[in-house]
């Protein structure tokens, strides 16, 4: 308990600091959602194991790193060649890059995006888009129950604030570079608010990299709320080093006849959590989250989901895959609720889980909670090896056998990646993974 | 080409294959008959290196090496073709990807040049023409929501685009309706030539109405128990398998 408090300490000063290098320059909204979160973040504790929803996930040897917290760049630190790597085509002129979760507008290019289109830091709200912005955040993701997630809401500077205007459509992709590089181990807190107005229809790609593999920890939260009618495609591509910590909520909320998908991947990060949480709040809805997991040696991947149908005559899919290999653990806990009158709910949950190493461990619990008539609903759940017929019978037609392994891995996350509608995103995910499993494929 | 002797094999502890003897040559079609469980599958898969598959007994000459020293992908390399009585779907790996990566491997093996994209693209489309596949199939997943009549077309692209010197083609007739079976039989007919050799495992004596044997097999209890020629199949047709006993046993 002690040491807990001493833990808890270290953000909190940091906290502290952080409201007095802010004051003056927000609107009184702001100072007052940060004010509230870190009242609440200093009532709560973090998690433990022994809390259900942490049951497999210890975040201790997080908490036992004394990292810093920074609210100022270092002007020029990072060159425009170290993230071009991370870069894509369908967003040259649309992109926001963030060193450390701090604003890097030297190394942003957003123009070529329309004018009535928002992109700005959280810190820099147009008058314009004030009364949007203080509508939707922090009115998602809640602070008031949530350690890490308060944590974020009190420090809220410089996040993506991202806003499609009602009828408004968006060609380029949106794109929300988060670049973790640091001498020393430095914690930041990544904040997005995607706000897609009334039958708008935009793509954004929300990716978190590392040149290094350094030490450092980002606790990010995005909010995404699609009005009536509008089309939202969202990637969230997780590429953290191998020594990162990533703890990250995503909440969305959806209204009448809009049509969100989401593909979420974890390739990065030492221990890695992300909540992800999808409120389907009026009729028609349509929802897609998928997501794919790729962990080594001793990573660590937590996925929990929650697909909530509050109203009748929404549709939800959701296919989650996962590659184990080395002595890596991976979880997958997914609910879906069906609350009372959603009749005529649609909802399918997939989770397949592909071991690759006997060292490597995967838990899944897929969750149905249907309080509704009418309604069709499925899940599953498997935790398999490459299959012996399948590996003999790539080899009856001359593959050698690590070739052979190479294909199928590649096809199980293939799967996955071959639904994601932008070519580069698609491409880079086809090398990364196969570079991650040390294989390689000549494929086109 | 192929000379198999006194061939015994086990799966799960149960001897399947017991003393089976074959010779085929250069130029031959081989059609082997049996009924259902007799071990028409088991011989095609310890033919191809299936490692759920022991021989305890017996020896496999291929070309004038030891065939079951070698590792299946080296079999396949080597000229051995299985096309399955069950194929396999591999999702997320489309037909075009998979069918090069085998053809460049085998061509590596040869000493021929290996094809990118866009000349293996050629290559495929005129042999997607023997077995009138639509072009649609190149980038679909392997088999992956293929009906059984796709999949054994399917199969037999992958004999057309690989030219093995031994296929082995196990119930490739079976479940097909009469335009598959033409399609089929005449994809055969095509690859067949006097430096290759089939060996057609049927059941039915249908496709050797459209594909002629040289030799018929009957293959009963893990043995060959009698060979013969086309007329054979006839009679098995006519007559059923009951009058058949194995070679020595006792009537
Ligand atoms: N995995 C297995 N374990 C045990 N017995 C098997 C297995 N696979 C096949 N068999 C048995 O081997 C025998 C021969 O099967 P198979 O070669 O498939 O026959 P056919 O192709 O002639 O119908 C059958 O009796 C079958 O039950
Ligand atoms: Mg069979």
């Amino acid at each position: 308990m002690q040491q807990a408090a001493t833990e808890k300490e270290n953000y909190f000063s940091a906290y502290k600091l952080f409201v007095r290098t802010r004051e003056g320059k927000d609107p009184a909204w702001l100072n007052e959602l940060r004010s509230r979160a870190g009242s609440r973040f200093e009532a709560l504790d973090f998690p433990t194991t022994r809390n259900e929803e942490w049951k497999y996930t210890n975040v201790a040897p997080i908490l036992k790193v004394p990292f810093r917290q920074v609210f100022d760049l270092e002007p020029g630190a990072v060159k425009m060649a170290a993230i071009e790597p991370y870069t894509y085509a369908e967003s040259r002129t649309s992109r926001m890059v963030f060193i450390n979760g701090l604003y890097a507008p030297e190394l942003s290019d957003l123009s070529g995006l329309p004018k009535e289109i928002v992109v700005t830091s959280l810190a820099e709200i147009p008058q314009e888009s004030n009364d949007v912005a203080r509508r939707h955040l922090g009115a998602y993701a809640s602070y008031e129950e949530e350690t890490f997630t308060a944590l974020n809401t009190a420090v809220i500077g410089d996040g993506a604030f991202v806003h499609i205007p009602d009828g408004s459509m968006v060609e380029q992709s949106i794109h929300l570079l988060f670049v973790s590089t640091a001498k020393e181990p430095i914690a930041s807190h990544p904040r997005v608010l995607i706000v897609a107005g009334k039958g708008s229809i935009a793509s954004v790609i929300e990716s978190y990299v590392s040149p290094g593999e350094d030490i450092y920890f980002n606790n990010a939260v995005t909010e995404v709320f699609a009005d009536e009618n509008a089309v939202l495609n969202h990637y969230r591509l997780q590429e953290e080093s191998e020594r990162a910590f990533h703890v990250a909520t995503t909440r969305i909320h959806q209204k009448r006849d809009s049509n969100y998908t989401s593909y979420s991947i974890s390739l990065g990060g030492e221990i890695v959590r992300h909540n992800l949480n999808a409120v389907l709040d009026d009729e028609h809805v349509e929802t897609t989250i998928d997501g794919l997991y790729v962990v080594t040696g001793k990573q660590h991947v937590d996925n929990h989901t929650t697909i909530d149908h509050r109203e009748p005559f929404c549709n939800s899919h959701q296919v989650y895959k996962g590659i184990l290999d080395g002595r890596s653990r991976a979880i997958f806990n997914g609910k879906i609720f069906v609350r009372e009158g959603a009749v005529k709910t649609d909802a399918h949950q997939l989770n397949k889980n592909l071991l690759l190493s006997g060292g490597a461990t995967a838990n899944t619990k897929p969750q149905l909670e249907i309080f509704a008539d009418d309604v069709k609903c499925s899940h599953g759940a498997t935790i398999g090896q490459l299959e012996d017929d399948e590996l003999f019978y790539l080899a009856s037609r001359g593959i050698n056998p690590e070739m052979a392994r190479a294909l199928l891995t590649f096809g199980f996350a293939e799967d996955v990646i071959s639904k994601i509608k932008l070519k580069s995103v698609r491409e880079r995910l086809d090398r990364a993974v196969l570079d991650k499993l040390h294989q390689s494929l000549e494929i086109e | 080409m192929l000379e198999i002797r006194n061939l015994h094999a086990v799966i799960d502890g149960s001897e399947i294959l017991k003393g089976l003897n074959l010779t085929v040559n250069a130029g031959e079609i081989h059609a082997i008959m049996g009924p259902n469980g007799s071990g028409k599958s088991t011989l095609a898969k310890v033919l191809a290196g299936h490692p759920t598959y022991k021989v305890t007994e017996g020896e496999v000459i291929y070309e004038g090496r030891n065939l079951l020293e070698l590792a299946p992908d080296e079999r396949a390399r080597e000229g051995v073709f299985l096309a399955f009585q069950y194929p396999i779907e591999i999702p997320g790996v489309s037909n075009a990807n998979f069918l090069r990566m085998a053809y460049n491997e085998k061509a590596k093996h040869d000493g021929r040049e290996e094809l990118d994209p866009l000349e293996f693209d050629d290559l495929l489309k005129e042999k997607m023409k023997i077995v009138e596949m639509d072009s649609s199939f190149i980038n679909r997943s392997v088999n992956e929501g293929f009906s059984g009549g796709e999949k054994k077309r399917n199969e037999i692209l992958q004999m057309a685009v690989l030219e093995p010197k031994l296929a082995v083609l196990d119930e490739t007739d079976s479940g097909l309706d009469i335009d598959a079976l033409r399609v089929v039989a005449n994809g055969v007919s095509t690859l067949a030539n006097k430096d290759n050799a089939v060996i057609l495992v049927t059941h039915y004596q249908r496709l050797l109405n459209y594909i002629e044997p040289n030799f018929v097999h009957v293959l009963y209890k893990g043995q060959i128990v009698k060979s013969g020629g086309k007329e054979l199949a006839m009679e098995l047709e006519s007559k059923g398998y009951d009058w058949i006993k194995p070679a020595g046993a006792k009537a």
